[in-house]
């Protein structure tokens, strides 16, 4: 497999993209973090919709970790943090965190600038400040082994097991066999096929750590859903041609090819091993794009059957269709169609054909959701209601 | 040249219908041989490669996801009225 031309970033990361990110610390600094955006349109605005209001432990976890892995993505070249002052994620210690990367990082307070015009005119010339430094990085051919390549199904139907996702597995297997690392997260999407997915981890430990990963979510979904949990598959999933939850698993862990499994991360935790690593987290989509995200992907291969337009905001979404009527019907938001690269050339020319449109969007082509402007939204998981 | 049916992995002993396969249609296996669909078997829905002996596991993606309700002949249609948890 070939390399592509990235950012090489001080912490030794290697981005696809050179973003100057914004990012609210808390959901109250979102129209500041907007009126920087429109002043300074290269920039690009993060906005969600946390930072505060809730008092769980895990929650403040996973959003804070979430927050700053968005902003230590290698794609983001620097990042302007924007806080308000009284939230509980406190602006300058996500951005003391974001710094330890060594890229440029500037934050300050709305509260403390005096209100919302003032720190807006003040971000708009912090974020053209860091548009200059990093204006001039110079991008150099990388191996493989730096990528970090994101997974994702959304919108899935009876093809997608088919066609799409092994396609993608394909893909999965050859960034992984040239040193690279493949993430795989939605853990509900395992369900059924925990015994399958032990049997490859590379040891006991991870085993077990995947065994407790699914066995949570299996649990968590029975919970949600009572007795209705074995619509996880649903009547439209049978109409499609599932007949058990292990093959409409089987279908979704295709995507994460063929190779032991090296590591169980938690959601929007940063991969230390290379090789396929699983992420625990929802199949929800935006909020697990934001987990891969803030998990330091620099491109996701996004398979879809019903059609999905959605981007992310710093991470190139490629979709890969199912089917070939899709395609046609939203080739304005399809980047290839596995059905008929599957018909053109096998697994092996599916996979060729994905692998060389990857390498083409990781050295700068915009994917369509790029293209679009689709760009998604910044969408922490949450275990417990605000107050 | 569109494929009537696709075999993920060649441990598998079903297929995944690429089209409407009407009742008695012949389609084509990759490979060259064929079968005849002996019921109707829509997109998307799993056909057997050959017969299936009752609790047989059905075997897709290399991995077993059920076994086989009753006898199952090669061509036959295989979902949630003749497949069961294994």
């Amino acid at each position: 497999m070939k390399g592509f031309i990235g950012y090489e970033r001080p912490d030794g990361k290697v981005g696809a993209r050179n973003y100057v990110a914004i990012l609210p610390s808390i959901a109250c600094a979102n129209g500041v973090v907007a009126a920087i955006a429109r002043q300074v349109p290269e920039a690009v605005p993060l906005y969600h919709g946390h930072g505060c209001g809730r008092g769980a432990a895990r929650d403040l976890e996973l959003h804070f970790r979430s927050l700053a892995g968005l902003g230590m993505n290698p794609n983001v070249g620097a990042v302007l943090v924007v806080g308000l002052g009284c939230e509980v994620i406190k602006g300058p210690i996500l951005a003391a965190v974001i710094a330890e990367t060594g890229k440029p990082v500037e934050s300050f307070e709305i509260q403390s600038e005096g209100g919302s015009r003032r720190a807006a005119e003040k971000g708009a010339v912090l974020a053209r400040g860091l548009l200059e430094k990093i204006r001039g990085i110079e991008r150099s051919e990388v191996s493989l082994d730096r990528l970090v390549l994101g997974l994702k199904c959304g919108g899935s139907d009876s093809l997608s097991g088919v066609t799409a996702n092994p396609a993608v597995g394909e893909v999965t297997d050859r960034v992984v066999a040239a040193g690279g690392t493949a993430i795989m997260t939605e853990s509900t999407e395992m369900i059924g096929t925990s015994h399958i997915l032990e049997r490859r981890a590379c040891d006991a430990e991870v085993a077990c750590r995947v065994h407790d990963m699914v066995e949570t979510a299996d649990k968590l979904t029975q919970d949600i859903m009572g007795p209705l949990a074995s619509l996880v598959i649903a009547p439209g999933n049978m109409e499609g041609g599932m007949s058990s939850i292990q093959e409409k698993s089987l279908g979704c862990i295709a995507k994460a090819g063929t190779t032991p499994i090296m590591q169980v991360v938690d959601y929007a935790e940063a991969p230390s091993e290379k090789g396929l690593v699983l992420m625990d987290g929802p199949g929800y989509d935006v909020e697990s794009m934001t987990g891969l995200a803030a998990g330091g992907v620099q491109v996701m291969l996004f398979t879809t059957g019903r059609g999905n337009p959605i981007g992310y905001p710093v991470v190139p979404v490629i979709k890969v269709a199912s089917n070939t009527r899709l395609f046609e019907s939203m080739e304005d938001d399809m980047d290839i169609d596995a059905q008929a690269a599957l018909e053109r050339g096998g697994l092996a020319g599916a996979g060729n054909e994905i692998e060389e449109l990857m390498l083409r969007v990781l050295n700068g082509e915009p994917s369509k959701a790029e293209a679009n402007l689709q760009d998604g939204i910044v969408c922490p998981y949450t275990t417990s209601p605000s107050f | 040249m569109r494929p009537d049916v696709i075999v993920i992995n060649e441990a598998d002993n079903v297929a995944v219908a690429m089209r409407d396969l009407p009742a008695g249609a012949e389609f084509a296996l990759p490979g060259g041989a064929s079968l005849v669909a002996v019921v109707e078997i829509p997109l998307g829905h799993k056909v057997a490669l050959r017969g299936l002996a009752a609790g047989e596991d059905i075997i897709k993606y290399g991995e077993c996801i059920g076994v086989a309700a009753e006898r199952i002949q090669p061509g036959d249609w295989i979902h949630t009225h003749n497949i069961k948890p294994a």
